[in-house]
């Protein structure tokens, strides 16, 4: 079978594939910032001596590990408004279904990196007179950050790559646009490879400088 | 102020159902250096962990400087010690600890180590803390080493600094809990020298030690463990040189059977 690849109509196109470039890129960095930030929050909340605070941490993390991200997304899109006077965008949607998401999974990323912390740092933070969040904040954290940034990367690669998952209540991201693109001109294959490619293009430089930051943390090896 | 720095009064310990020790008494007053020997698993680093509440006591209490350490409160039946967060803060700063596995924090480097007190607990600029933190790695020969990070040292420098971090909070007593058992033969030496000009210097200290002939030369009274609580007690040359206890014999003989 011979196939003429004819990547024109594909890039006469590129404004509303760059459209959803940015689509993508925004839903990811505020997913990002607010998916990690609020995973720290959940992984302290199920350290906490008090047993509300951790009881709340493990049913959060449970509920959105357990369930699949598509089906938040559309939750939040078609259900939550039934249920409270709300009205929620597809980028207000998205960005709870994935946060959430990943909140729950980078906790247990966070929680792995504070217990694998010798009790003896704790120990010599606190005979010095630390208060348990200066421990936490000047010598336990820094530490459990570095050794678990390979896992966070894994992270934020899921993250970036769950975006597309918000094509389902449209969404413009780069799926949803070329998912438009590919049923105006009929050409799948070239519209898909080429989304393919951008994903890789956008992700690949933001892994490297993932390394380049191992890199730099580890100066005090 | 009157009476002694540091009065442990009935101080009792136990892991589950195995007690540690129990009604442990003991005074220490400013410029007493106190070796606690003992067998393994006698409690010694147990005793020393309770006196700056790493390890909470079941029973009795520290009394420092003439104020308790903790709130006692009633539960039913029984009273307990609660420590507030400012209350051990407090605590510690007076009561500094020597770790036998040096505790250095790694992701920071020597200089960091010993500031990081000075700034975070005692809120000092970073200027004046990097000053005071340099003049405590002088005082333990480390100055030099003050930008390497802990993975780049040895053994005994690394405890030379886990001293001047101690130092540089300005304890009134200093805790060793065996501050050269980690450490390679070679290097005890350096250690043991630092330690010895502290206590030339006329430190308040307690050493938890193997160094039975460190102890003789630096301390001023030595406690046996054994048995649950101090067994014996008195100079090193009466506990060290002529035991009147049959454990306490039995221990110092095991000792010196290599001497030579």
């Amino acid at each position: 079978m011979s196939y003429r690849w004819d990547f024109a109509p594909v890039l006469d196109n590129w404004q509303a594939l760059a459209f959803g470039a940015i689509g993508t890129v925004r839903l990811f960095l505020v997913c990002l910032v607010l998916g990690l930030s609020l995973g720290l929050v959940v992984a302290l909340m199920r350290r906490s001596r008090h047993g509300v605070l951790r009881w709340l941490a493990i049913g959060f993390i449970e509920l959105f590990r357990n369930t699949p991200v598509l089906v938040q997304i559309l939750w939040f899109y078609f259900a939550l408004p039934m249920l409270v006077p709300v009205e929620i965008s597809p980028f207000g949607a998205a960005i709870l279904g994935i946060s959430l998401n990943s909140a729950a999974y980078s906790a247990e990323i966070y929680r792995a990196g504070i217990q694998s912390i010798e009790p003896g740092q704790w120990e010599a933070a606190r005979a010095i007179g630390m208060t348990g969040l200066q421990v936490l904040r000047r010598i336990v954290l820094p530490q459990a950050l570095r050794r678990v940034l390979p896992a966070l990367t894994n992270r934020g690669i899921e993250i970036f790559k769950m975006t597309t998952l918000a094509s389902v209540v449209a969404y413009v991201e780069l799926l949803q646009q070329g998912k438009l693109v590919a049923s105006l001109n009929f050409n799948p294959l070239e519209v898909y490879t080429v989304i393919g490619a951008l994903f890789f293009l956008l992700l690949y430089p933001l892994v490297r400088a993932t390394y380049a930051l191992e890199r730099r943390l580890a100066r005090s090896d | 102020m009157t009476g002694p720095l540091l009065r442990i009064e009935g101080l009792g310990k136990r892991f589950g159902d195995r007690s540690v020790f129990a009604g442990v008494d003991l005074e220490v007053a400013r410029g007493d250096r106190i070796a606690i020997i003992g067998a393994s698993g006698s409690g010694k680093s147990t005793l020393l962990r309770c006196i700056n509440v790493l390890e909470h006591a079941d029973q009795g209490r520290v009394i420092l400087g003439g104020e308790p350490v903790g709130e006692e409160v009633r539960r039913g039946e029984r009273t307990e010690t609660r420590y507030s967060e400012a209350a051990l803060v407090r605590l510690r700063q007076r009561v500094g600890m020597v770790f036998q596995q040096f505790n250095l924090f790694p992701h920071m480097t020597v200089l960091g180590n010993v500031m990081e007190g000075l700034v975070t607990v005692k809120g000092m600029g970073r200027d004046a803390a990097a000053r005071q933190a340099l003049a405590e790695l002088a005082r333990v020969g480390l100055a030099d080493k003050a930008e390497a990070y802990p993975a780049h040292l040895s053994g005994g420098q690394k405890q030379r600094v886990a001293i001047a971090r101690a130092l540089a909070m300005e304890p009134e007593i200093l805790l060793f809990d065996e501050p050269t058992s980690a450490l390679d033969p070679a290097l005890v030496g350096e250690v043991l020298d630092a330690i010895q000009a502290l206590a030339a210097e006329g430190r308040t200290m307690l050493l938890v030690t193997h160094e039975i002939g460190f102890a003789y030369h630096m301390a001023t009274r030595v406690l046996f463990l054994a048995e649950g609580g101090i067994y014996e007690q008195g100079t090193p040359d009466e506990v060290l040189k002529n035991p009147r206890r049959p454990l306490t014999q039995a221990f110092i003989a095991g000792h010196r059977r290599f001497s030579f």
